[in-house]
C-alpha cells in the first residue's frame, strides 16, 4: 500500500513537469512583451529592455524554463507581472476564498444528491423518481452560467432577496454555492441512483430479505455500502468540476477566489500567475484523484492496489 | 398427413405454427426504429433542425445585420430597448427582442449566433471524428509505438477537465495571428479538436482491441483480406455505435466550451455574435436590463437539453446495455 502510495506521488512529477512545459512553452508562444500593450502611452526601449531584464525574459527560452523549473522545485513561483505581490502571496490570499466555495458547494452537492438518488432509486417509477431525474437531466445539461443568470435574475433583481455579486456574508454565499454544486449535484444524483438499483437486484439483498431482516436493516446495512462505490469513484471527477466551475461562478458573482483570478490574469497577459494558478490546479487534481483512487482501494476489497 | 420432405423455410415455420412474423429488419434500421419510438429524442431532434435551420438561413431571416448599430434606414438605432414583453415604454417595434447597449438587433445576432454554435458543435466533431477514428483504429489494430503514444497522451489528457485546456490554450493563442482568423473560429475548432480528439482514439481503440479477437475477423483474416479492408469493411462500421453516441455529446460539449469561453471572454472575438459573447456583453448592463443576457442564455440551455436529448436516444438506441 505504502510502496503504492509513493509509486503514485512519484508519477505526479512526469505529469506536473509535462503540464509544466506545456504551459510554459505556450505561454513564451504568445506575441509581444507583457510591457507592451499600453498602445497610447508607449514605454521607452531602455525601460521595456530594463524590464526584460528584470524579470529575465530577455534571456534564451531555454535558460529561462530552467530557472523557472529551478525556482518551481523551491516553490517559488515568481513574480506577477501586472501586481506588485509575488504570484505564491496572490494565491495564499486569495485561494481560501476558492477552497471555502468548493467545500461548501461539494458537501452541497453530497448532501442533496445520496439521499435524492437513494430514495429515487426506491422508489423506481414514481414521482419522486421522475421528479429527481428530470433534475438529474437539467442539472447535467444546463450550463452553470445559464442557471446562474436565471438564478441572479429571479432573485437579485426581482425579488432583491440577496446581492447580486460580491463576497462575504452568507447572503453573498448562498447564490454561488447552490450553482457551483447543481452540476456535481445533479451528476451523483444520477450514479447514487444507478448504482443502487443496481445494488437492490443483488442475490445477496435477497438474501437478506429472505432471512427476514427488516427493509431498514436490508437498505442501511447491505446495500448502502455497496452503492457507495461507484459514487466515491466519481469524488475525483467531481472534484475536477468544481475546480473549472469555480471560474465561472467566481467570474460571474465576483468572488475574490483564485478562479477569477485566474481569468483577471489571462486578460491582463500576466504569465507567471497564469502558469503558478495553472500548475495548482494540476496538483489539487492530480491529489484528487489519487486520494479517491486509494479510497476505492479501501472501502472495495475486490480491487487490489498493491502490486 | 402430408410429408415433409425439404427443410422448411422460417417463414413456413411460423405459418406451421400459426405465428405471425414481422418483416426483418437490419441492427441499424432496429436502432432507428427505437430512436425513432423515442419522444424526448424526437423533440430534441426537431429543436436541432429548427436551430440548424436558423443557423443555415441566418443572412435571410436575421432583421438586420448582428454587428451593426444602425436601423435599415441608417439611423442609429436605440440602445437597451426592451423586448415586445418587457416595458413597453422603452419597446421599439422595429426590434421584436430588443437591442443591445450598443443598440445592435438582439433577435439577428441570436440567429447569427446559432450559426457561430452550430460550426463551433460540428466542424471540431468532425475533425476529432475523423483523426480519432483513424488513429484510434492504427493503435488498437496494430499496437506498437502509435498505442503508446496514444495511451500516454491520453494520460495526460485525461488527468485534467478539458475547460483548463482550452483555457490555457486559449489565453495563450488568442493574441497570436493564428488567433485573429476568422474573429478566432478557426482557433476555436483546433483547440477543442486538439484537446477531445484523444478521447475519441481511446474509445475506437477499445472497441478494435475486443473486436480484433473475434472469430469474423479470424476468419476474412483466414481468406486472406487485406488488413485495410479489414479495418473499414468489419471493424469499422462494428465499432460504429459507441462512436456515434460519443460524436452525439461530443457536439454539444463543443458548443459549450464556446459558450463558455465567450462568456468568460476569451473565446471569438467580439463584435462576432455568439450565444456566450452575447452573454458576456449583456451580463455588464445586467441591472439595467436583463434581456440581452437571458435570451441568450435560454437558447444555449434549450439547445443543449436538445442534443442531450438525441444524445441518450441514440445511445438506448444503439445499444439498450449502454444505459444508465
Amino acid at each position: 500500500m505504502l510502496r503504492y502510495v509513493i509509486r503514485r506521488l512519484l508519477l505526479l512529477i512526469p505529469t506536473l513537469f509535462f503540464v509544466a512545459l506545456i504551459t510554459f512553452a505556450l505561454a513564451h508562444a504568445a506575441p509581444g512583451s507583457p510591457f507592451d500593450k499600453n498602445e497610447n502611452r508607449p514605454l521607452p526601449q531602455s525601460t521595456i529592455d530594463r524590464l526584460n531584464r528584470l524579470y529575465g525574459i530577455d534571456k534564451p527560452i531555454h535558460e529561462q524554463f530552467i530557472l523557472y523549473m529551478g525556482n518551481l522545485l523551491r516553490l517559488d513561483l515568481g513574480s506577477s507581472l501586472v501586481k506588485d505581490r509575488t504570484v505564491g502571496e496572490i494565491i495564499s490570499s486569495q485561494f481560501p476564498v476558492s477552497a471555502q466555495l468548493g467545500l461548501q458547494a461539494l458537501l452541497l452537492a453530497l448532501a442533496v444528491s445520496l439521499p435524492l438518488g437513494v430514495i429515487s432509486a426506491l422508489k423506481q417509477n414514481s414521482g419522486v423518481d421522475y421528479a429527481s431525474m428530470l433534475f438529474a437531466t437539467i442539472g447535467t445539461t444546463v450550463p452553470s452560467f445559464v442557471i446562474a443568470i436565471v438564478a441572479i435574475y429571479i432573485f437579485a433583481v426581482n425579488l432583491k432577496l440577496i446581492p447580486i455579486v460580491g463576497w462575504g456574508t452568507p447572503k453573498h454565499m448562498i447564490l454561488p454555492t447552490i450553482i457551483l454544486s447543481l452540476g456535481a449535484m445533479a451528476f451523483l444524483t444520477r450514479i447514487t441512483r444507478a448504482s443502487m438499483l443496481e445494488a437492490i437486484r443483488q442475490d445477496y439483498v435477497r438474501t437478506a430479505r429472505s432471512k427476514g431482516l427488516s427493509e431498514q436493516v436490508v437498505i442501511v446495512g447491505h446495500t448502502l455500502k455497496n452503492a457507495m462505490i461507484p459514487v466515491a469513484t466519481i469524488l475525483g471527477p467531481a472534484t475536477a468540476g468544481l475546480i473549472t466551475g469555480s471560474f465561472i461562478i467566481e467570474t460571474l458573482f465576483s468572488v475574490p477566489g483564485i478562479g477569477r483570478e485566474f481569468i483577471l490574469s489571462i486578460n491582463r497577459r500576466d504569465y507567471p500567475l497564469i502558469m503558478g494558478v495553472f500548475l495548482l490546479y494540476a496538483f489539487l487534481i492530480a491529489v484528487a484523484n489519487l486520494t479517491v483512487d486509494l479510497v476505492y482501494g479501501l472501502i472495495d476489497p475486490r480491487i487490489k492496489v498493491a502490486k | 398427413m402430408a410429408t415433409i420432405t425439404r427443410p422448411l423455410s422460417s417463414a413456413e415455420r411460423a405459418a406451421e405454427l400459426n405465428v405471425i412474423t414481422r418483416k426483418q429488419r437490419s441492427l441499424w434500421q432496429d436502432a432507428m426504429y427505437r430512436l425513432f419510438r423515442n419522444k424526448a429524442a424526437i423533440a430534441g431532434l426537431i429543436v436541432i433542425a429548427l436551430a440548424a435551420t436558423m443557423a443555415i438561413l441566418a443572412p435571410v431571416i436575421a432583421p438586420y445585420s448582428p454587428t451593426d448599430y444602425f436601423t435599415n434606414n441608417g439611423k442609429a438605432a436605440p440602445t437597451l430597448a426592451e423586448p415586445f414583453w418587457g416595458d413597453p415604454k422603452y419597446y421599439d417595434p422595429t426590434h421584436v427582442f430588443g437591442t443591445d447597449a450598443i443598440g445592435r438587433d438582439i433577435l439577428s445576432r441570436l440567429i447569427w449566433g446559432a450559426r457561430v454554435s452550430m460550426l463551433v458543435g460540428f466542424v471540431p466533431v468532425a475533425i476529432i471524428f475523423v483523426v480519432g477514428v483513424s488513429i484510434g483504429m492504427a493503435a488498437g489494430f496494430y499496437g506498437g509505438w502509435t498505442d503508446q503514444i496514444l495511451m500516454r497522451l491520453t494520460d495526460v489528457i485525461y488527468a485534467f477537465p478539458d475547460l483548463l485546456f482550452l483555457i490555457i490554450i486559449m489565453a495563450t493563442v488568442r493574441n497570436t495571428d493564428i488567433g485573429n482568423i476568422m474573429g478566432g473560429l478557426i482557433l476555436m475548432f483546433t483547440a477543442i479538436a486538439i484537446v477531445n480528439w484523444v478521447g475519441m482514439a481511446r474509445l475506437v481503440r477499445g472497441q478494435v482491441l475486443s473486436l480484433k479477437e473475434k472469430e469474423f475477423i479470424e476468419a476474412a483474416r483466414s481468406i486472406g483480406v487485406p488488413d485495410r479492408r479489414i479495418m473499414i469493411r468489419h471493424l469499422l462500421p462494428n465499432s460504429l455505435a459507441p462512436v456515434i453516441v460519443a460524436v452525439a455529446f461530443g457536439i454539444p460539449s463543443a458548443m459549450l466550451a464556446e459558450a463558455t469561453l465567450g462568456f468568460l471572454g476569451i473565446g471569438i472575438r467580439p463584435p462576432t455574435a455568439t450565444w456566450g459573447v452575447m452573454i458576456n456583453e449583456g451580463f455588464q448592463v445586467f441591472s439595467t436590463t436583463p434581456w440581452p443576457a437571458i435570451l441568450p442564455a435560454v437558447f444555449i440551455a434549450i439547445v443543449m437539453l436538445a442534443f442531450t436529448f438525441v444524445g441518450d436516444g441514440l445511445r438506448d438506441a444503439l445499444d439498450p446495455r449502454m444505459k444508465i
